[in-house]
């Protein structure tokens, strides 16, 4: 899914600045639409398909983001100071978000692969270098997760 | 023909990505707290499944319905820098944003504005890769 991304910047004429946007981008239009068709996908599911959107998670993961200032935990399918659209006038959220989402392209590419490349198709397929790659986003994540985000939220 | 081939699939990606949940930040939150099993059956059932496909097409040599030639999927190139160095950079951005590339398409659609913010970053990200990629370790 994150060669989308890529694609995104050649259509945008990254090409231009980079040799790594120098391709047929015209030929990732398959993979294009399967992006538009997880759009309709999530409009799907979120408007005719679910009584409830809130997601269950565990108390004890309920009441450490309560802690953490997260206080729709257990009750929403989002945090609402990330993903509501109030959230789009909070500099701190907009901060978050952005910085979530550059680390996640930037990754993606420099790892050759995301969460569907690697830890679904590559571990699939038996690949070293996915079992690796998987292995780095759980350091990463893990990292994040227990040190910085108690600071960041 | 194929047009629609891909958007079904897309289609049905985003509803389990949405349904299976793992488009919420909270599960990717819970996961990496190793608090549920949630993330892991799913990640899980999909991993033992795709082994399974993936084994058969290559053991059977399955042809593909949409050009006839036969599903070849190519190894990943050797190597061990790029993957634990990009995957923690992913990793970073996978436990802020709690999204992944794919998920964020799917929570767009569900009608979470915000992910927008996080869409656009990943591409400036990528683009970023691509401007200092010749000075990045692989």
């Amino acid at each position: 899914m994150s060669s989308n991304l890529r694609t995104f910047c050649a259509a945008l004429g990254a090409g231009k600045k980079a040799v790594f946007f120098q391709f047929d981008w015209k030929a990732q239009r398959w993979n294009l639409i399967v992006a538009l068709g997880a759009v309709v996908g999530g409009y799907i599911a979120a408007n005719f398909l679910s009584v409830s959107t809130a997601v269950a998670i565990s108390e004890s993961t309920i009441s450490q983001l309560n802690l953490l200032g997260i206080q729709d935990a257990g009750k929403a399918y989002m945090p609402a100071s990330l993903f509501d659209m109030a959230a789009l006038s909070s500099p701190k959220s907009y901060f978050i978000l952005a910085l979530g989402g550059f680390f996640v392209g930037f990754g993606a590419r420099y790892a050759g692969g995301c969460t569907s490349g690697h830890a679904i198709s590559g571990l699939s397929n038996f690949q070293l270098p996915s079992l690796i790659a998987v292995i780095g986003f759980f350091i990463g994540g893990l990292f994040v997760n227990h040190f910085l985000l108690p600071y960041l939220l | 023909m194929r047009s629609i081939v891909y958007f079904s699939i897309g289609i049905l990606f985003g509803i389990t990505m949405f349904k299976s949940e793992v488009a919420s930040w909270f599960r990717i939150y819970e996961m990496f707290q190793f608090k549920s099993f949630h993330m892991y059956g799913v990640i899980g059932s999909a991993l033992s499944c795709g082994a399974i496909i993936t084994f058969f097409l290559k053991k059977l040599k399955v042809k593909s319905i949409l050009d006839g030639k036969e599903i070849v999927i190519e190894d990943k190139a050797r190597g061990w820098k790029r993957y634990l160095l990009g995957g923690l950079f992913f990793g970073f951005g996978w436990a802020i944003s709690g999204a992944c590339p794919g998920p964020m398409f799917t929570s767009l659609g569900a009608g979470f504005s915000p992910i927008l913010v996080v869409i656009a970053a990943a591409t400036l990200g990528t683009f970023c890769y691509g401007l200092i990629q010749k000075h990045l370790p692989h």
